[in-house]
């Protein structure tokens, strides 16, 4: 879980020179940035670009490239529901079609609260446990309906 | 001396409950007043028993499974530490047909040993393989890896020796060594078994790459979504380091070898190996266009071994035993072993290493006793998300890169998914389209447009809107995609499309469709 969600540019500095070798490219930075603050505003992008000896598009290219990079502030928790075929052979569609009504979101969308983000992923690697999910970095898997709301409702 | 109990980390215990039970037994043994070392381990891979709990008895270990934390003090009770009767009593892991019935190389300590043991690796076996490679030229370790026949444990199957020895000749410097560890089929977890439960082993496997083409320098690419792997990854990497087994000298040899963990970040094309090496340059993951091949110009231009996780996690026991006892086993061009996958709707689901030639009909109805749903198998993804669906009817077809390709379908990471008769296979289709659609790098037409265009088209399809025309087109437009594209992305996404519409056509008929 990212240690907080507002954005701060000095800290954000600190991080880019830390993690900015010319020779790495931006994505192990914005990987930083986002560990620290749990996205990526686009303004981000300039102070990057600069640190990196990079262009503004090279950038946003990476950023947007890659489904883990968010450029808005997620909820407090993070559900990655898998998607995948393994999880589909045991009703991760149904189970998705149930979190994501609960929730009242779409894929990648927060509710209003901003207590939840829901977000798809392609395959956690516990296909043998389908269908499975990851809530705050930690693997969940055999799950079903009720065993979902149980823990969402465990959530602060 | 103290019992010693066993339970695994492994991602996959942990998320059916492994860590509560850890902690259900700590507290247990704590209130009982009994002195019990809890040893954290991988997983064995018979995930269906998971989270499963072992013990050491004078008779060798017992297994208890599944263990939930509720069933802790009840099997404390029955005298767990001295392997006491049960209902959850497995009896000896060994003897569980699902292992018994195995040839363990690659996964023989996975689930056994403490994973950040370094001690345990080589109490195992371990580092046996670069003993040995210390002692050869590179040709000549070379030379074992092409005798054993080992070939890409990615998908791909091309033989790894002829790749190292194309590295071993390439002019450049430094030269890399890359683990391709961005495990992305669905239905495939072995690499993460391996980074979990066995670290030391893909360590010493890169490590004999190094030493045999001379490379100095090894990234592990592996994924965001694992990172308890990271992690495991990231600690052995640090002991073999203080361990000198990595660094300026490896074991007082002239060898200087060092590696680093590098997470990506949710991209499946990056499992593509051209693809793979932009993003570790920190780039878009990009496929580039093929030569220059990365044995040649790799990663920063430079010459590159890039395996899969398997492949490396092969090699150990290759030089340890020999290439000929490797080669020995398997059938027709396809040697040595496989762990195969077994996952999705299968009433055994789990990791089952064994030599090429079983057939699907074996894997699926022996080993994994069918569906976990009970109902009939109704089709089986083979190779993950761009290998083809087989239905029953040739459940007869061995598990072997060559078999599978004749029956227009591929191997791939060793994954099998299974589904029961609850599936629609046209929507499997148009996922299959979907996914290509998602995950394109976006650098070629057939993939990038085809896989949009194809959706649209299988939509058509199945609302019934000329039927016969729209088919015509869907094939077209396969064939476009398999001939035209960049790499294997928008390359293979035809195999599940069409093995969907050729062995499943009901599914794709609207009179069907209505009726169901």
């Amino acid at each position: 879980m990212p240690a907080t969600t507002t954005w701060q540019d000095e800290r954000a500095s600190e991080i880019i020179a830390a993690h900015g070798a010319p020779e790495g490219g931006a994505l192990p930075v914005l990987q930083a940035l986002q560990a620290e603050f749990g996205f990526i505003p686009p303004e981000a992008v300039l102070a990057v670009a600069q640190a990196l000896n990079l262009t503004r598009a090279e950038v946003h290219g990476v950023l947007t490239f890659y489904h883990d990079l968010r450029t808005e502030p997620p909820g407090r928790h993070i559900l990655k529901l898998c998607r995948a075929e393994a999880c589909q052979s045991m009703g991760a569609e149904a189970l998705a079609r149930h979190t994501l009504g609960r929730a009242a979101v779409e894929w990648g969308g927060t509710t209003p609260d901003g207590a939840l983000t829901v977000e798809p992923v392609f395959c956690l690697g516990l296909c043998a446990c389908a269908p499975s999910a990851m809530l705050d970095g930690e693997p969940v898997a055999r799950l079903n309906p009720g065993r979902l709301d149980a823990l969402l409702d465990g959530l602060a | 001396m103290s019992a010693r109990l066993f339970v695994p980390r492994d991602a996959g215990a942990l998320a059916v409950g492994a860590e509560a039970v850890a902690r259900a037994l700590a507290a247990g043994l704590r209130e009982r007043g009994q002195d019990a070392e809890i040893v954290r381990t991988g997983s064995r891979g018979l995930y269906w028993l998971e989270p499963m709990v072992e013990v050491e008895t004078p008779e060798g270990r017992i297994a208890y499974g599944p263990v939930g934390a509720e069933n802790v003090p009840g099997l404390l009770d029955a005298g767990l530490l001295e392997g006491g009767a049960h209902a959850l009593r497995l009896g000896r892991p060994e003897a569980l047909p699902f292992l018994a019935r195995q040839t363990r190389l690659t996964f023989s300590r996975c689930g056994i040993v403490d994973p950040r043991s370094l001690d345990e690796y080589r109490a195992h076996g371990g580092y046996r393989g670069l003993e040995r490679a210390l002692s050869l030229a590179p040709a000549e370790i070379v030379d074992q890896v092409i005798r054993s026949g080992l070939r890409g444990r990615g998908g791909a199957g091309f033989p790894t020796g002829i790749k190292w020895q194309t590295v071993l000749r390439a002019e450049g410097a430094p030269k890399y060594v890359v683990c391709n560890a961005d495990e992305g089929d669905s239905g495939t977890f072995a690499d993460r078994m391996i980074m979990e439960g066995d670290p030391f082993l893909l360590i010493e496997g890169m490590t004999i790459a190094a030493l045999a083409t001379g490379a100095s320098v090894g990234f592990v690419y592996t994924r965001s979504e694992y990172p308890h792997a990271i992690e495991t990854m990231n600690a052995a990497i640090a002991t073999a380091r203080a361990a000198g087994l990595l660094g300026a000298t490896i074991q007082g040899s002239a060898l200087s070898f060092d590696m680093a963990v590098r997470p990506g970040a949710g991209s499946y094309v990056c499992g593509e190996e051209t693809a793979l090496l932009d993003s570790l340059e920190g780039k878009r993951g990009m496929v580039r266009a093929r030569p220059p091949l990365p044995a040649h110009r790799g990663l920063f231009g430079k010459p590159t071994v890039m395996n899969n996780l398997l492949s490396f996690a092969a090699v150990p026991t290759i030089l340890a035993d020999g290439a000929d006892a490797y080669a020995a086993i398997g059938m027709g061009r396809s040697r040595g072993t496989m762990p195969i996958q077994l996952a999705g709707n299968i009433r055994h689901a789990g990791l089952f290493e064994t030599g090429f030639g079983m057939t699907l009909g074996e894997l699926v109805h022996d080993i994994g006793g069918g569906t976990a749903t009970g109902r009939p198998v109704r089709a089986v993804q083979a190779g993950g998300p761009l290998g083809a669906y087989f239905p029953p009817s040739l459940f007869d077809t061995p598990f072997d890169y060559e078999a599978l390709a004749a029956q227009d379908g591929l191997l791939g990471h060793g994954g099998l998914v299974v589904f029961d008769d609850t599936v629609d296979m046209a929507k499997q289709a148009r996922f299959a389209m979907e996914f290509c659609a998602f995950e394109s790098c976006g650098k070629c037409t057939p993939c990038r447009i085809g896989s949009v265009r194809g959706m649209e088209v299988i939509d058509r399809i199945v609302a019934g809107e000329r039927t016969s025309e729209n088919l015509v087109l869907l094939r077209d437009l396969c064939d476009t995609m398999r001939l035209g594209s960049l790499c294997a992305l928008g390359g293979l996404t035809p195999l599940p499309v069409m093995s969907a519409l050729t062995h499943f056509p009901e599914d794709f008929s609207t009179a069907r469709r209505a009726a169901a």
